[in-house]
């Protein structure tokens, strides 16, 4: 058997992921979390902030959320279950920033924490910022040709 | 013809064994045989890291206290780990007063440890010797996967890293001898994904054992056991399936420490556990001391290790493996 064939052999032979049940619990969880920042969202302009300042006070609230479940060692144990549930939404970002804050704590704040914080969220940041500035020249073009 | 079967004439004995693991593999189904295991998976330090060799450490004192040895009597120790740089084994063995080498043959180690420290006494290199392995599910999530409190999903076919460290210490006393050893070989079947490391080890299983069994007088049904060290439910199911298409049929006598050490489906480890401290708690636990009293008398132990690195895996690298060979036969009529 060379190695296409082995490998053929054990995609074909493993055990696949439960796909529709991962994503009924992803649909639920992320659901789930997007009802409760709806609920914030309600409940910060009840309370009188503008809609601006609410909506940032909304992500402010779940990072703040999915980092306090971490700390507490119950994040992973929902997210096992939830999946891209709670990866997608900004508490999957929140957990890859202060999981990793956790674990590299033994190496000090500088080589450690400070070092490797964003070991998994720095993709996320440096691609996310890097559209950004696209998105902005483009943007800045079309309304140079377009007004 | 070269023979790869190494032959033992002046052949060691297994004095003593020690296990200590930690709480998960204390609740599976061998809890009640392992020496020593602590509840805080940390061993009363503050790192994982420094637990692991704390675990080498309690180890190595355990079975030389079994043995009546003591650390200025053995010639050599044969140690390793997974960590970066045998860090688990150099800082946890630092304490004893005795030669140290140090291994790295991923989960395979403690069966390249044994062949080693076998063919040092055999050759009469040394008297007694010793060897340690361990691995930490902690200290090798963060090595090669995530951190440990990071919110992702398994596949069913990974598997989890025990933690524990066994130690066994060979001499001329003991019930336990080991006659025969093969060394494996890197065989790499392009196997890619880290989630399927079974799949990655089996063929190197494979390969040692066709090599033995077309050297050996002894068929497979010759042997009580078969033991792997941790190929887990998918790789075993692979090493029985095509060694059987080739005409070895292992399927009665098989069993994999990786199967061993933990309650599949009941302690939710997919396809069960891994790591070079697998194979040594189950077999310093369970294997050797069943040898010990006859239950067992011929047994082969092959530890399979995964040879890659988490940078190789980045570079888009295949995941090589290696499988070595021990002959464990019982000295009790």
């Amino acid at each position: 058997m060379n190695e296409k064939e082995y490998t053929e052999y054990v995609e074909k032979r493993a055990k696949k992921s439960p796909i529709l049940k991962n994503c009924l619990f992803a649909f639920l969880f992320g659901g789930g979390i997007c009802t409760l920042g709806q609920g914030f969202f309600h409940l910060y302009t009840y309370l009188g902030l503008e809609e601006t300042d609410a909506r940032t006070l909304v992500s402010i609230t779940l990072i703040f959320i999915a980092s306090l479940l971490t700390g507490l060692g119950v994040f992973d144990n929902i997210a096992k279950i939830a999946g891209a549930g709670t990866l997608v939404p900004i508490t999957g970002f929140s957990n890859a920033v202060s999981s990793q804050a956790i674990d590299t704590k033994s190496e000090g704040y500088v080589l450690g924490v400070g070092a490797k914080i964003f070991t998994i969220a720095g993709p996320v940041i440096l691609y996310g910022t890097f559209t950004g500035v696209i998105y902005g020249v483009i943007y800045y073009i079309a309304t140079l040709i377009w007004g | 013809m070269k023979k790869d079967i190494i032959k033992l004439k002046r052949t060691p004995k297994i004095t003593s064994t020690y296990s200590v693991v930690g709480h998960l593999e204390k609740e599976g189904p061998l809890g009640e045989f392992f020496d020593e295991y602590s509840h805080d998976d940390k061993f009363g330090k503050d790192s994982w890291e420094k637990a692991e060799s704390e675990m080498q450490k309690r180890a190595l004192s355990g079975a030389l206290k079994k043995s009546g040895f003591i650390d200025t009597e053995i010639d050599t120790l044969l140690a390793g780990d997974l960590l970066n740089q045998c860090v688990g084994s150099n800082y946890g063995l630092s304490s004893f007063d005795t030669g140290y080498l140090g291994l790295y043959g991923a989960c395979s180690t403690c069966s390249e440890g044994l062949l080693i420290g076998s063919c040092l006494y055999g050759g009469g290199i040394v008297n007694n010797c010793a060897v340690v392995t361990s691995s930490h599910y902690c200290s090798s999530e963060r090595q090669f996967r995530f951190p440990l409190e990071y919110g992702g999903q398994r596949t069913p076919t990974a598997q989890w890293t025990t933690t524990g460290a066994g130690a066994f210490i060979l001499s001329e006393n003991g019930r336990v001898e080991i006659s025969e050893v093969m060394i494996g070989k890197v065989i790499d079947k392009g196997i890619k994904d880290i989630s399927n490391m079974g799949a990655a080890m089996a063929p190197a299983a494979i390969n040692t054992l066709k090599r033995f069994f077309l050297e050996s007088e002894h068929s497979p049904d010759f042997f009580d056991l078969i033991v792997t060290g941790d190929l887990g439910y998918e790789g075993s199911e692979i090493l029985k399936e095509l060694l059987l298409s080739e005409g070895i049929d292992i399927r009665k006598n098989h069993v994999d420490c990786g199967l061993m050490v933990f309650d599949r489906e009941g302690q939710d480890v997919h396809a069960g556990g891994s790591g070079c401290g697998c194979s040594a708690v189950v077999m310093a636990s369970d294997i050797v001391p069943n040898l010990e009293c006859g239950i067992l008398k011929n047994v082969l132990f092959l530890g399979t290790g995964a040879l890659m690195s988490p940078m190789s895996l980045s570079q888009g690298g295949s995941i090589p493996a290696v499988a070595h060979l021990v002959r464990l036969s019982s000295l009790v009529k």
